[in-house]
């Protein structure tokens, strides 16, 4: 029994080591890669909010993703697993940013949590007086999005920009800075100009439908700064955007 | 399945031979006008020196010196193997007896088989006091009555950073001798933006990726950087002053320097080689489109008047009078070439998404960056290529190997470097123009715009 199972375990070997011989025989001399070592691996990082938009008071879930880190924290919650998730309950918008630090590098990435004003009790009285100008902002001022490469205004967004414009016109106090934003294709360069004319473009309507031009800024982004970071027609189009900040 | 994996591999060797036919109409024959190129007979595509480069021998014990010595070693092995115009003898072929002075050196050992090298560079280098020193010399191995093609001799402050400069210098030497009297580019800078801080900054390494520094600490997003052709300024595009605005660094005082701030967008800055104009793309009108000023940022001049972004502008470093740049003026992003007052607009590229030009040295080539099929699920990827500018024939520099852009031409229009999204991250590359020796020079954070000096 003993015997039989240790020439069997010879066999094996010597197959394989003849299998391997046989394998070598057919390799063709590679040519020498001019590649230097692989550096050590950069690490990812990506981080969620589910969902990203709470009423005050409400809770939300992150969730983070890192590879290849040693030191992972989320700046206001403090050092954290790699990977993990955690529920967090903020009192107004926040920006949690993900900072992986390995020995290839540091990679973040930024989830972010709009907390909205709760609804407005059921009897009905003049709009709340506690709500900032960013929340009426972000609530009535709407971004609009573009087509690949273009800054053409679609008709879903001239009819978006139509409804900011009558929102302006409420808060003439208020000034507007519109940013142009671009998906991730392309060069840095080219976009920088694209994410200028869509903010341009924005102005330009905003103007012809009656908001002083002196009320409005305009800046690029390019694709400098995405709403979305994964790759994908979802995501790109969130991207090609423009939007728009109250600006004091 | 067989079958298909066998015409898979037919058609690969077709698609070699026929970019190893384009490689030769485009850097042979223009090269041939080179006279100097065809008497030493090293141009690229041309048969390359075989040449062997034995480490050099320590030349003190005492102190000792075994790190700098292999620093020298390693950064004199690495230039003249990324070079372009040597075929380097590995080492394992190399004689057992290595010589560090010309009493040292027999020459048959190396010319014959296996080492077969034609030039042997071989010395000694070691410290003494606080300075390092090295003697060098180039041997013609073939030329037994006389072989010394070059003898030199560097003295420097014992520093890793000095081994690196003296190994630099000596590879220039043989590159110069041996090349067709082209300078080398062991010790030019490559300018990039670097995130690794958390911020998008203006960054500076030497040609072979080491001695990375950061220059600007803007906290912001800064882009685009273009080192001055005396090496004395970096010009680039930062988010830092309140839009997006040109801004100036100092290499010699180290900080950023005034520079105006025009309104609009303002982007791609771009220096004329004789250091004295920037073009760059401007929507201080309106539109976005190619504007020249002087090199201080006075006396801003539009050059273009066409809806649809213009940007990226490079001069011609040959004539100084020529500009190419991007265009989205007829729709995807195109590369149009012009004079420098706006005439002559030709048209580069006739398709696809093409981006990012950098002008050769000799005013010869354009590299860029090209879509060539776009739409979805398109074949092909962002890749960079090469087109001779007076007849657009073009070849394809990298392949099937993530998102590549921003090429930018070394000094000696040998290299190209450029970004690439093929390992993790955006990270610098380089190659040899025709493609080859693809390495990868950093990998920390994401690393994007990489910019050749022109010295």
């Amino acid at each position: 029994m003993n015997v039989s199972a240790q020439s069997k375990s010879y066999f094996a070997v010597s197959t394989l080591a003849i299998l391997l011989f046989i394998a070598g025989c057919h390799k063709k001399a590679a040519p020498t890669p001019a590649a230097p070592p692989p550096p050590p691996p950069a690490p990812t990082a990506s981080i969620s909010a589910s969902p990203n938009a709470v009423e005050r008071g409400g809770t939300s879930q992150l969730t983070w993703r890192t590879e290849n880190a040693t030191d992972v924290t989320i700046e206001g919650v403090g050092k954290v697993d790699p990977n993990g998730s955690k529920e967090v309950n903020p009192t107004e918008s926040t920006s949690y940013r993900l900072v992986a630090k390995g020995p290839g590098g540091q990679q973040d990435a930024t989830a972010r949590i709009t907390v909205t004003a709760p609804p407005p009790p059921p009897v009905a009285t003049p709009a709340p007086v506690s709500m900032t100008d960013e929340q009426w902002f972000t609530q009535n001022v709407k971004d609009v999005f573009f087509d690949y490469d273009s800054y053409q205004l679609r008709p879903d967004a001239q009819q978006i920009i139509a409804a900011d414009a009558r929102a302006l016109s409420q808060k003439p106090n208020l000034r507007v800075l519109v940013q142009g934003h671009c998906d991730e294709r392309g060069s840095t360069e080219y976009n920088l100009t694209l994410g200028d004319e869509r903010a341009a473009a924005i102005k330009n309507a905003l103007v012809a439908a009656g908001v002083p031009a002196s009320r409005i800024d305009t800046r690029t982004f390019g694709k400098e700064q995405p709403f979305c970071t994964e790759s994908g027609e979802a995501c790109w189009q969130q991207n090609r955007r423009g939007h728009f900040v109250a600006n004091r | 399945m067989n079958l298909f994996s066998e015409a898979g591999t037919l058609g690969t060797r077709m698609r070699k031979l026929v970019l190893f036919l384009l490689t030769t109409i485009i850097f042979v024959i223009p090269s041939a006008a080179q006279t100097d190129w065809i008497r030493t007979g090293t141009g690229l595509g041309v048969e390359k020196v075989r040449i062997a480069v034995p480490d050099f021998k320590t030349s003190s014990t005492d102190p000792p010196n075994a790190e700098l010595l292999k620093t020298f070693n390693d950064t004199l092995f690495n230039d003249l193997t990324y070079a372009g115009i040597f075929d380097v003898v590995s080492k394992s072929f190399y004689p057992l007896q290595i010589p560090g002075t010309p009493q040292e050196i027999q020459l048959e050992p190396w010319g014959n088989p296996p080492p077969n090298a034609a030039m042997v560079a071989f010395g000694n280098f070691g410290k003494s006091g606080d300075d390092v020193a090295m003697q060098g010399w180039l041997f013609d191995v073939k030329n037994i009555a006389s072989p010394q093609v070059l003898g030199k001799q560097y003295r420097e402050k014992a520093t890793t950073e000095n081994a690196r400069v003296i190994a630099h210098r000596f590879a220039n030497e043989i590159i110069f001798r041996l090349g067709g009297g082209i300078p080398g580019i062991a010790e030019s800078k490559i300018a990039f933006i670097s995130a690794r801080t958390g911020h998008k900054e203006v960054w500076m390494m030497d040609y072979d990726g080491a001695g990375q520094t950061q220059l600007t600490k803007l906290g912001s997003i800064s882009l685009s950087p273009r080192i001055s052709p005396d090496n004395g300024r970096v010009a680039f595009t930062t988010f830092a002053r309140g839009g997006v605005d040109l801004a100036m660094y100092s290499l010699e005082l180290g900080r950023t320097v005034t520079f105006p701030r025009f309104a609009g967008t303002n982007v791609s800055p771009a220096w004329s080689a004789d250091g004295t104009k920037l073009a760059f793309s401007s929507s201080m009108r309106g539109d976005p489109e190619i504007f020249i000023a002087d090199a201080n940022g006075a006396n801003p001049k539009r050059v273009t008047a066409n809806k649809g972004g213009n940007v990226s502008p490079v001069w011609n470093p040959k004539t100084g009078t020529q500009i190419a740049f991007v265009s989205g003026r007829s729709g995807l992003p195109q590369i149009y070439t012009m004079e420098s007052d706006g005439t002559n607009l030709q048209q580069v590229t006739d398709g696809g998404y093409a981006v990012s030009p950098s002008w050769s040295p000799n005013g010869q080539f354009l590299a860029f960056a090209w879509r060539r099929k776009y739409g979805p699920g398109a074949p092909g990827g962002q890749d960079i290529y090469v087109m001779d500018i007076a007849s657009k024939q073009w070849v394809q520099l990298t392949h099937d190997s993530g998102v590549n852009d921003f090429p930018s031409w070394s000094p000696d229009g040998r290299h190209i470097v450029f970004e690439s999204t093929r390992s993790a991250g955006t990270q610098i590359w380089t190659m040899l123009a025709d493609g080859s020796q693809q390495r990868q020079l950093t990998n920390s954070g994401h690393n994007q715009q990489p910019n050749w000096s022109f010295k």
